[in-house]
């Protein structure tokens, strides 16, 4: 176990430098100037050269790329050219709005997935069926500013059961992450519906229904958490794409999570903050699927950590 | 920039109205509104900032020598009590308000002053409006090393200061009311270090009391400021982050008092025309020009012809009609409220037939190819498309580059690279309200350089002769004249025809139902989106 932690362990730091340096090479190979943007339109060329000089962006790839490694090895993600702030702390302001929606958004995707996922499964070819799965489809498919402002304008506005946008408070959380999980739920759906129907053909189902097991035990006993494996990995990358920021949702209902820096920084040209949100996000997918290949085993004995 | 996209250096819209009455003080002292942000307040150091957010609140936080009146772009002395300009224009001498207060407690003194702009200049400060302070004498010296301090600024005595300019600089005292001219204290600057920006200290109206990155910001009145009776609100929130769309929502239902983004694009007729908002928007014209550049160092449009015929072959009207009138078209550079705007030039006529003979006599009557730089924000690539669609009629086929506003600006400053860039988005909008503003960088030869802002690389040293006399006529009393200079200035560009200019924007602030104040503090020239320091709760 400690091997295979350490082996994966190794591998996430390999791959967070590749992270690192594709978006780093990129950013090197963007024609925008940062020294430009941050120098303004009444700068004279020595100006943008002295700043240029300053930030090391004269350097050449190599030498800029091993400075910016060197830092984070200490821990330092620099500073913001816009802000002038630590990226350190201007990240980690967002991160507690950013991992609040992600927790309740997944929640809120997990009990109208998997539900509606478990219903179309047990009437298999049903009407029933297929007007669930094209709910989930619709989901899926509506774009997440139209369905924000509308939950806004019908919740808050309307029936006034909550305020239009904001951060702070249970009721400020509700509508956003509701938006996110109705959205995000017809991707868990459809997985739980196909993982649930191959399960429900398996011998052990058979034999558990041939033992005079009530349905409703067959399904959340036997059969649901055998379904649930692939929704455990999909969680994994669910944590990842949160991660990376909800940009549309977090503007519609003012919440201060990642994506929104992220947007802004990429506007600005602000490298270390573009850098900064990419390594927070890749470590959050490593992370998070890392966590889903160790509750695994704990789901489904057969599966084994090597 | 009022598009709620991003930005960078998009400044102080600013609108003169025409005949400024200075706004009466009215309101009662108290009371706190809430105005809401797309983007986040990236930094209130007012050497820094220079964006469309905090460009208004750092003028509240921060005092500066000069300011304009309430509502208006007229220049009055502030945190100076008077101001004395030598006959030879190149001394200006003024003498400090008494008993100023930093939200330190400790008094403002001219050394401060001196720091302040020694700071603004300094090139590790990286400040975006360095370029502005260039005419004070020993500042050249300053900027590149050789030079402790700027030897053209002098602390006369703790209540007087003296400017020493190397040439006359008719634009001085705007440059002294720029927000990059704030006083601030230098042991506050020296505690926070990188990070005075989010830890600032001022003189202004208003003072920081709380700040939730990426959230809120919440400004107090400061009970000490020097002007009596402002501001006279007790507490403005800003709450950023939030889209357009929801910021009427929560105007609407009683949250907001300022949407700061404006009406979004696509709700604009809707509300306009909606009566429960009638008597809450209020609209001011803008010191703003949407312009699209020819460039004279490529081919084809080396030729005058080429350009002229460009110029009538583009239906603005129509453009206008496409951002639901939200501008008004445009013939010259200067916008219709600037000094020097000449209301009798007619500019070029949309004349599709008149064009296509133009460019047979180019010898291009069978068209070419060419292409045009787009920001890739809504409406800008609509009005692109217009274009796209208006010259093909004359035969000119032109490719759309829709890339993001740092890549077209990228693009425009780099020699033979974009024949054609549309301004939208990026569009100049002057930093203070005088004519030299929208010549210099965008139409003069110092700006037509590798990275510069001179798109069309129109480069006539003929005209930069008379720009330069026009700027040195800093006696007051030659206002007048200096107009008129620069009104034919303009007016000969466009012989010459190095840009189209296609629209005028106009200014659309909506305020909630318990917001007070006149009408002009709303669209003040030089206080985006408006004047916190003189609105007022109604009651």
């Amino acid at each position: 176990m400690t091997r295979y932690l350490l082996g994966r362990i190794a591998q996430a730091v390999l791959l967070l430098i590749g992270v690192s340096f594709i978006t780093f090479l990129l950013l090197y190979i963007l024609p925008a100037d940062p020294a430009r943007q941050i120098a303004g339109r009444s700068a004279t060329p020595d100006t943008v050269e002295t700043i240029r000089k300053q930030l090391g962006l004269d350097l050449p790839f190599h030498q800029q790329y091993g400075r910016y490694l060197t830092n984070l090895a200490q821990g330092d993600l620099g500073r913001s050219y816009a802000q002038k702030t630590e990226v350190a702390e201007i990240v980690a302001a967002r991160l507690p709005a950013t991992l609040l929606l992600m927790t309740a958004a997944i929640t809120c995707e997990l009990i109208i997935g998997l539900g509606i996922g478990i219903f179309a499964a047990v009437r298999q070819g049903s009407r029933s069926d297929s007007g669930a799965m094209v709910l989930s489809f619709v989901g899926v498919s509506t774009p997440q500013f139209v369905a924000g402002i509308l939950m806004l304008y019908v919740f808050a506005v309307q029936l006034d059961w909550f305020p239009v946008g904001g951060y702070g408070e249970f009721r400020h959380l509700v509508l956003p992450a509701l938006t996110l999980g109705m959205l995000g739920a017809g991707w868990y759906s459809r997985m739980m519906r196909s993982s649930m129907i191959e399960v429900l053909t398996q011998d052990y189902i058979r034999t558990a229904r041939a033992k005079g097991a009530s349905e409703r035990r067959v399904i959340l006993l036997h059969a649901l958490r055998n379904a649930l494996l692939p929704i455990i990995a999909m969680i994994g990358i669910d944590i990842g794409l949160f991660m990376s920021g909800a940009v549309v949702v977090e503007s519609v209902f003012g919440w201060p999570g990642i994506g929104q820096l992220a947007w802004q920084a990429i506007q600005q040209v602000d490298i270390p903050i573009i850098m900064g949100v990419t390594l927070v996000a890749a470590v959050a997918i490593v992370l998070g699927n890392l966590v889903a290949d160790l509750v695994a085993p704990l789901v489904d004995p057969r599966i084994r950590i090597r | 920039m009022k598009r709620h996209a991003t930005t960078l250096a998009l400044l102080a819209a600013l609108a003169i109205p025409l005949a400024a009455p200075a706004v009466a003080e009215e309101g009662k002292q108290g009371g706190s509104i809430i105005v809401t942000y797309k983007d986040d307040i990236v930094t209130l150091d007012p050497a820094i900032g220079y964006d469309w957010v905090n460009w208004s609140i750092i003028k509240s936080l921060f005092a500066r020598l000069m300011d304009y009146k309430p509502g208006t772009a007229e220049l009055t002395p502030s945190l100076a009590d008077s101001y004395e300009i030598s006959k030879d224009g190149l001394t200006y001498t003024f003498k400090l308000h008494k008993g100023v207060k930093f939200h330190n407690g400790r008094e403002v003194v001219a050394q401060d002053v001196k720091y302040s702009i020694e700071r603004t200049t300094n090139p590790k400060t990286e400040s975006p409006g360095a370029g502005f302070y260039d005419s004070i004498a020993g500042m050249d010296a300053f900027k590149k090393g050789k030079a402790k301090d700027v030897k053209g600024i002098a602390v006369v005595d703790p209540a007087t200061i003296k400017f020493t300019l190397t040439r006359p600089d008719a634009t001085f005292l705007h440059v002294l009311a720029l927000n990059f001219s704030s006083v601030v204290p230098k042991e506050a600057v020296d505690k926070a270090g990188k990070d005075f920006g989010k830890k600032v200290v001022g003189s202004g109206a208003f003072m920081l009391a709380d700040w939730k990155l990426g959230q809120e910001l919440v400004l107090k009145r400061n009970p000490d400021y020097f002007m009596p009776g402002v501001p006279k609100l007790d507490q403005i929130t800003f709450q950023v982050g939030l889209e357009p769309m929801t910021a009427i929502l929560k105007l609407e239902k009683g949250e907001a008092d300022f949407a700061g983004d404006g009406i979004p694009p696509a709700k604009f007729l809707q509300i306009r025309n909606d009566p429960k908002y009638k008597d809450l928007i209020i609209e001011g014209g803008q010191l703003q020009t949407g312009y699209m550049t020819l460039n004279v160092q490529m081919k084809p449009f080396d030729k005058l012809e080429v350009r002229q015929a460009v110029n009538m072959a583009i239906d603005k009207g129509r453009i206008v009609k496409i951002i639901n009138n939200r501008a008004v078209p445009a013939n010259q550079p200067l916008p219709p409220t600037m000094p020097g705007y000449d209301k009798e030039y007619k500019g070029y006529p949309f004349d599709p037939e008149k064009a296509k003979e133009l460019l047979k006599q180019a010898g291009l009557e069978k068209g070419f190819e060419t292409t045009l730089y787009v920001y890739n924000v809504d409406p800008n690539p609509r009005i692109a498309q217009a274009i796209q669609e208006d010259l093909s009629k004359i035969g000119i086929k032109v490719k759309l580059k829709n890339l993001a506003q740092a890549n077209v600006i990228a693009a425009g400053g780099k020699p033979k690279t974009a024949p054609m860039v549309w301004s939208g988005g990026m569009a100049w909008i002057a930093d203070f309200p005088d004519p030299s503003n929208f010549y210099g960088p965008i139409l003069g030869c110092a700006g037509a350089t590798n990275g510069g802002w001179n798109w069309a690389w129109y480069c006539n040293k003929e005209l930069d002769e008379r720009a330069t006399k026009a700027d040195s006529m800093s006696d007051p009393a030659k206002a007048a004249e200096r107009a008129q200079l620069w009104k034919t200035i303009f007016t000969d560009i466009m012989k010459d025809a190095p840009w189209v200019p296609i629209f005028n924007e106009q200014r659309f602030t909506i305020r909630s139902k318990r917001v007070g104040g006149a009408d002009a503090l709303f669209v003040d020239p030089v206080r985006i989106p408006i004047n916190y320091d003189h609105v007022y709760i109604k009651g």
